[in-house]
C-alpha cells in the first residue's frame, strides 16, 4: 500500500493533510481494509469543535463501527456531503475520500503524528499479530 | 461406518410475493356484525381530524392470507424442526400444554384494569409463579415486571443504582466481563453508569487478582454471567462476591445461562445480590421469531424497598392485592405487570417438572453439552479447556488456516438441515462456535450433529470453496447485507424496484 | 453417553461447582403434574378470574375481535419456536413478515421507517422521547397529562437517571393539552413534547397545533397512539417527528397487561438514531430478492455501551399477530371497524349524557370518553359488577381533580343492550343520590 508522503498519520489510521491552517482528514487505506464495506459515515457538523485525541464521528460496516479520533484540534470548516450517500468511495480510494476539513487551533499539535514512512511501519507491525 | 439417516433432503416449497403485490379491489377477510346502534355522521363527529384514505393497506381473502402466511412459515427453521443450538439462546422445546392453558378465556381475556376482586385467579398465578422463582433462584424477593432479560438488566441496575443512593453514596462504575453479553454494557450505559471492562483470565473466568485491583468504592456492581458465555462455572464465585461486597459493592448476575444450574445449585446461596432471568430461555416460553420474552428480577432483602411499583402482597383475608403505596420504589419499567402471558407458559413448564423434571432438566442440559464436546474436541479447536457445563465454545483456528471461518461452518450447517450455532461470539473468542443443545435433545439429534459437524470439518479438508460457498440448498443465500445497509429499504412502495416474480 | 464422554456419573459433570454450593435437597416447588393436571389447575385460575364478564375497560388495553387465523397461524411451530431471524438464509419467512409489518405501519401511521417492534407502548414511548434526546441535542422534555399515566410513570424510571428533566403539562378544560401552557414549558432547551393521540380520557390532541409550538423552537414532536383502530378513521399525526403505538388493538388479547406490541415510526432521516430491530431488503448472490436485518450497528450486541437502547429479545410473535390483523381488516375492513367503534361510543355518551355529565364533550374522541357521577364510581361499579359488568376505570387514583369521574369504553364487541343495562344502572344510581341529595337539602332548609 502506498501512504501520501505529504500526509501526517495517526496510530487510530486517520491521515491528515495540512495546507496553510487548513487540515484535510480522512482514515487510511489500511483502515478501510480492516472495517470491510463501509456502510455508513457519521460527521460533525460545521462548525463544530474538534479536540485532539477525541472522537468526532464513526466509520460503520455491517457488523461493527469503529470510532474516529480527531488527529488535531479546530473547527470543522466542511464535511464532505458525498460520502453521505457514497461512502463507498472510502473503500474504493480511502486517500482521496476526505471526510473534513478544519481550520487548525494547535499546529504544533502536529509534530506527535507520524510520517508515512512511520506509519507504514506502525502498519506492519499491527498487522503482524 | 453404521447407517446414518440424513437429516435433510430438499424438497418443493412454495414462492410467494409479498402481501401488497397480491392485493386487489373488492377482496375482504372480515365481516363485522350489523350495527345495532344509530349510524353516525363521522364529518359531524370527528371534522378536520377524519381521515379519508389508508393508503396501501392490502385487501385480500381468507384463503390468501392462510396460504400467503403459510408458506413464509415453511421458509423457517424452528425447534419443532431439529435442534436449534444457538449457544446463550437456550432453544429449548416450547410445551404446547403452555400455549393451551394460556388461551383459557379467564386468562387471555382479562383486563389489567379489572377489580381485584375478579382478578384473584392471574394474582395467584403471580404469586405462585414468583414463589417457584424465589425458591430456585434462592433470593428474597422477586418483581416480574420486565418485558425481557435487557429490561430485567434495567431493572436491576435501576435497584443497584437506588439502593447507593439510598445509602448517600451514589457510585459511578460497573465492571463487565470482556466475555459478557452486548447487553451489559448497553444497560450499565443506560442507567447512568461508566462502563469499566474486566479482563478474563487465561481459563476464560474472571480474573480474581484483577478484580481484586480494580474494585474500589466507586464501582456500584459487577455484572457477571454464571456460568459465563463460555458455558464455564465461576469457580470463585464466592471470593468475587467477597471482594465486591467488602467495598459496598454488590454482585449482579445475567441468568441467561440458568438452565445449567436450575435444582442443582442456587444464585443466592453463592453471593449473588441482583439477578434477571429469562422465562424464555431457561422456562420454556416460545421465542417466537424473537420475542416476547420476560425478564423477572429477584434480589436480597436489602434491595426489596426499591423494587418497581405495584408488588404483590397477600392480605389478612387471604385475598392477594396490588400495593401501590411504595414510596422508595424506582417506579415502573413497564405498563401493568409485564408479560403476564409468559408467566402463565413458565408456570406450567414448572408444574410440568416439578422438583425432580426440573433437576433433571439441568442434569440433561449438561450432559447433551458434554457429549457435543466429547464428539467434536480434536475435529474443532477448544479454546479454553474449562470443564463445560450447558454449552461448549470451539473456535474456527484449524479451519481458518483453509479460509474457513465460522459463519462459513454455521451456513454448511444449513445444508445438513440444522439451524447454526451461535458464530462470533463471545467476544474473547476469535472466530468463536457456540453450542447450547438443551435438555431437549434425543441422542439421536445429537449424534445426526456430531456427524454432520466432523463431515463439515471433512469437507474443508478436500473442498473448501464448498463450505465458504454455503447453503447450497435454501431459497436464498449469502444476502447482500453490504447493500441493504448502504441504501436501506425498510418498506414496500407502490411501482417501486420490488420484482413482482419469485422465480 | 456418561461412557462417551468419559465420567462415571451425572454428578462428576457438576465437579465445577465447589460442593458447598451445591443444592442437595429437592427444590420446594410444586410436584409433578400430569398435563391434565396442569390444565386444570389453569382452569380453576381462569374461573377465579373475570371468566364470563362484560366490560366497558380500555385505558391503554382494548377489547377488539380477534379473527380465528390469528391464533391458527401464528401456533405454526415455524413462527411460534424460532429465533430471531439472524440466519437469513432460514428465517425469510419471519423477515419477509417483518417487511410488510413495517410496511402496513408506515402506511397507517403516515410515517416513513417504523421498527419491528419494542416491549409495549410505554416503553415504546418512553424510548421514543430518549431518540428524541439523542437526536436533538436537547435534554428537557415536556410530557402532557393527558397522556397514559402509566406510560408518563416508566418516562420517568427511564429518565431519572438520565439527567433528562420532565415537564408535566395540564390540560384544559376541552381535555386537551393546554397549548398555552405548552408554549411556556417549550423552550430552546426541549428535546421534544410527548403528546398522546387518542389521549388518555379518548380525546383526540390537536397535534398540528402542538408542533407548531414545538417546531418554532426546534423541538420534536413525539405522539403515542395507544388505540391503533383509530387510525382507521382519524388522521395520523403527520405532523410529529416520531410516533410510539401501542398495538394491542391490533388482534392481541387483552392478557392481564402482556404481552403487547411496541411500535416505534418516524421519517427517515431519523433512523440510525431509532432502537429496535429493522428488516430491510436486498438481493441475494443470484440477484433473487429476500430479507435481512439491517443497520444492525445500533444495536448493543455490537455498539455496546453506546448502542441506541439496550433492547435484545422484542415482541416478535405478537407483532405477527398484529401483522395478521392489519391484513385481515386491511384498507377497507380498518375503516369499517374504527366506524363502528365510532358509533358505539357516540352512542353510549349521548345515553349516559342524559343522566350524569360526560366530560370534554366539545372536542372530537374516538371510542373512549370520561363520565363523571354524583356517586363514588367504585360504588357504582361494585353493584354493575353485581350484574357480572365491568364498569368505567374510576380516574381518582390517577386524576383526582376530575373527582368521581370514570373513563368508558366501548369497541366494535359492546352490544347496545351492554350500553342500555350500564346506562340504566348508573342512571338509577345517579337519580337516588340526587334525591337523597334534595331531601337532604330540604332537611337543610327546614
Amino acid at each position: 500500500m502506498s501512504y501520501p508522503a505529504d500526509f501526517k498519520y495517526t496510530k487510530e489510521h486517520e491521515w491528515i493533510k495540512v495546507e496553510g491552517n487548513t487540515a484535510t482528514i480522512g482514515i487510511t487505506t489500511y483502515a478501510q481494509d480492516s472495517l470491510g464495506d463501509i456502510v455508513f459515515v457519521e460527521l460533525p457538523k460545521v462548525g463544530a469543535e474538534l479536540a485532539a485525541g477525541k472522537t468526532f464521528g464513526s466509520v460503520e460496516s455491517v457488523k461493527a463501527v469503529s470510532d474516529l479520533y480527531a488527529p488535531a484540534s479546530g473547527t470543522v470548516t466542511e464535511v464532505n456531503p458525498e460520502l453521505a450517500t457514497a461512502p463507498e468511495k472510502i473503500n474504493k480510494d480511502a486517500h482521496s475520500a476526505w471526510m473534513l476539513k478544519m481550520s487548525l487551533k494547535n499546529p504544533g499539535e502536529l509534530n506527535s503524528l507520524l510520517s508515512a514512512a512511520d506509519y507504514e511501519k506502525f502498519v506492519a507491525e499491527e498487522g503482524g499479530h | 461406518m453404521k447407517h446414518m439417516t440424513r437429516k435433510a433432503t430438499r424438497h418443493v416449497n412454495q414462492n410467494e410475493g409479498l402481501i401488497f403485490e397480491k392485493s386487489g379491489s373488492g377482496k375482504a377477510a372480515w365481516k363485522l356484525a350489523p350495527l345495532d346502534v344509530p349510524e353516525v355522521d363521522t364529518q359531524a363527529l370527528l371534522g378536520a381530524a377524519e381521515r379519508s384514505d389508508l393508503g396501501n393497506m392490502p385487501e385480500v381473502s381468507e384463503i390468501e392470507i392462510i396460504r400467503h402466511f403459510t408458506r413464509l412459515s415453511t421458509w423457517n427453521y424452528a425447534i419443532d424442526l431439529g435442534m436449534y443450538p444457538l449457544g446463550s439462546c437456550t432453544m429449548k422445546y416450547n410445551p404446547r400444554v403452555n400455549e393451551l392453558v394460556s388461551r383459557l378465556d379467564g386468562i387471555a381475556n382479562a383486563h389489567p384494569y379489572q377489580p381485584e376482586k375478579i382478578s384473584q385467579g392471574a394474582l395467584r398465578i403471580i404469586k405462585t409463579l414468583s414463589d417457584c422463582l424465589l425458591e430456585i433462584t434462592g433470593m428474597d424477593a422477586i418483581t416480574l415486571q420486565p418485558a425481557a432479560g435487557a429490561h430485567g438488566e434495567l431493572t436491576g441496575l435501576l435497584l443497584i443504582r437506588a439502593y447507593h443512593d439510598s445509602k448517600g453514596a451514589p457510585r459511578k462504575k460497573v465492571l463487565i466481563p470482556d466475555s459478557a453479553h452486548g447487553t451489559n454494557p448497553a444497560t450499565a450505559a443506560m442507567v447512568g453508569y461508566a462502563v469499566e471492562n474486566l479482563k478474563s483470565n487465561a481459563n476464560g473466568m474472571v480474573d480474581v487478582a484483577a478484580l481484586e485491583a480494580q474494585m474500589n468504592e466507586d464501582v456500584a456492581a459487577l455484572m457477571l454471567t454464571n456460568p459465563n458465555t463460555l458455558g464455564v462455572f465461576e469457580q470463585e464465585i464466592h471470593k468475587i462476591a467477597d471482594i465486591l461486597h467488602a467495598k459496598g459493592g454488590l454482585l449482579y448476575m445475567d441468568g441467561a445461562n440458568m438452565n445449567a444450574l436450575v435444582g442443582k445449585v442456587r444464585p443466592g446461596d453463592f453471593g449473588v445480590d441482583v439477578m434477571h432471568l429469562n422465562l424464555h430461555k431457561t422456562f420454556s416460553t416460545p421465542h417466537g421469531g424473537g420475542g416476547p420474552g420476560s425478564g423477572p428480577v429477584a434480589i436480597r432483602k436489602q434491595l426489596e424497598p426499591f423494587l418497581p411499583r405495584p408488588m404483590l402482597i397477600s392480605k389478612s383475608d387471604g385475598t392477594l392485592a396490588f400495593d401501590y403505596d411504595r414510596p422508595r420504589s424506582i417506579g415502573r419499567v413497564r405498563s401493568f405487570y409485564g408479560n403476564f402471558g409468559m408467566f402463565v407458559r413458565a408456570l406450567a413448564y414448572i408444574l410440568a417438572n416439578g422438583p425432580d423434571g426440573l433437576r433433571q432438566t439441568t442434569e440433561d442440559a449438561v450432559l447433551n453439552a458434554n457429549y457435543i464436546r466429547k464428539g467434536l474436541e480434536g475435529t474443532y479447536d477448544l479454546p479454553y479447556s474449562s470443564a463445560s457445563m450447558h454449552e461448549v465454545v470451539f473456535s474456527d483456528k484449524v479451519q481458518a488456516k483453509k479460509g474457513v471461518r465460522t459463519m462459513d461452518i454455521a451456513k454448511r450447517l444449513i445444508d445438513y438441515g440444522f439451524h447454526p450455532y451461535t458464530t462470533a461470539f463471545p467476544l474473547i473468542v476469535p472466530g468463536a462456535l457456540m453450542i447450547e443443545p438443551t435438555e431437549s435433545e434425543p441422542k439421536e439429534e445429537l449424534d445426526l450433529f456430531l456427524e454432520a459437524m466432523r463431515s463439515i470439518a471433512q469437507e474443508i479438508e478436500e473442498d473448501a470453496e464448498l463450505v465458504r460457498t454455503a447453503p447450497h440448498s435454501t431459497r436464498v443465500s449469502r444476502l447482500d447485507e453490504t447493500a441493504a445497509a448502504r441504501k436501506p429499504v425498510l418498506r414496500w412502495k407502490p411501482n417501486s424496484e420490488n420484482h413482482k416474480s419469485e422465480v | 453417553m456418561l461412557k462417551a464422554i468419559g465420567v462415571n456419573s451425572i454428578d462428576d459433570l457438576f465437579a465445577p461447582i465447589p460442593a458447598e454450593y451445591r443444592l442437595n435437597r429437592d427444590l420446594k416447588v410444586p410436584r409433578q403434574m400430569a398435563e391434565s393436571e396442569i390444565v386444570d389447575w389453569f382452569r380453576e385460575r381462569s374461573r377465579e378470574n373475570g371468566d364470563g364478564h362484560s366490560t366497558f375497560l380500555g385505558a391503554g388495553v382494548y377489547y377488539h375481535y380477534r379473527p380465528v387465523i390469528i391464533d391458527s397461524l401464528i401456533s405454526r411451530g415455524e413462527f411460534l419456536t424460532a429465533y430471531t431471524p439472524y440466519q437469513a438464509e432460514i428465517s425469510q419467512g419471519t423477515l419477509q413478515s417483518i417487511f410488510e409489518f413495517q410496511t402496513m405501519i408506515c402506511e397507517l401511521t403516515g410515517m416513513e421507517v417504523a421498527n419491528a417492534s419494542m416491549y409495549d407502548g410505554s416503553t415504546a414511548a418512553a424510548e421514543a422521547v430518549m431518540m428524541a434526546v439523542r437526536l436533538s441535542g436537547r435534554r428537557n422534555v415536556a410530557v402532557a397529562r393527558s397522556v397514559h399515566p402509566e406510560y408518563r410513570e416508566v418516562l420517568s424510571t427511564y429518565a431519572f437517571h438520565q439527567g433528562m428533566p420532565l415537564a408535566t403539562v395540564p390540560f384544559e378544560d376541552s381535555g386537551r393539552v393546554n397549548l398555552r401552557e405548552i408554549e411556556r414549558a417549550v423552550t430552546t432547551d426541549t428535546a421534544c413534547v410527548l403528546v398522546q393521540s387518542p389521549n388518555f380520557f379518548g380525546t383526540i390532541e390537536d397535534v398540528e397545533a402542538v408542533a407548531e409550538i414545538a417546531h418554532a423552537k426546534g423541538a420534536m414532536v413525539v405522539v403515542a397512539i395507544a388505540e391503533t383502530v383509530s387510525l382507521g378513521i382519524i388522521e395520523p399525526p403527520r405532523s410529529a417527528d416520531i410516533i410510539a403505538m401501542e398495538a394491542q388493538s391490533f388482534g392481541v388479547p387483552p392478557g392481564f397487561g402482556g404481552p403487547y406490541c411496541g411500535v416505534i415510526a418516524t421519517r427517515e432521516s431519523n433512523v440510525r438514531q431509532m432502537p429496535g430491530r429493522l428488516v430491510g431488503q436486498t438481493t441475494d448472490r443470484n440477484g433473487k430478492r429476500g430479507f435481512v436485518l439491517t443497520l444492525a450497528t445500533r444495536e448493543q450486541h455490537i455498539r455496546r455501551e453506546k448502542a441506541t437502547s439496550n433492547i435484545c429479545t422484542n415482541q416478535a410473535l405478537v407483532a405477527l399477530m398484529v401483522n395478521i390483523f392489519m391484513t385481515v381488516y386491511g384498507k377497507v375492513g380498518l375503516k369499517e371497524l374504527a366506524r363502528h367503534n365510532l358509533a358505539k361510543a357516540a352512542y353510549a355518551a349521548q345515553r349516559f349524557a342524559k343522566s350524569a355529565s360526560v366530560l370534554f364533550a366539545g372536542v372530537p374522541r374516538f371510542n373512549e370518553f370520561v363520565v363523571r357521577t354524583s356517586e363514588d364510581p367504585y360504588a357504582i361499579n361494585s353493584r354493575l359488577l353485581g350484574h357480572k359488568v365491568v364498569g368505567g376505570l374510576p380516574l381518582k387514583k390517577f386524576y383526582p381533580e376530575l373527582g368521581n369521574a370514570s373513563l368508558w369504553c366501548c369497541t366494535e364487541l359492546t352490544s347496545r343492550s351492554m350500553i342500555d343495562t350500564a346506562v340504566g344502572l348508573v342512571g338509577e344510581s345517579e337519580r337516588s343520590v340526587r334525591s337523597a341529595k334534595e331531601e337532604t337539602a330540604e332537611e337543610v332548609a327546614r
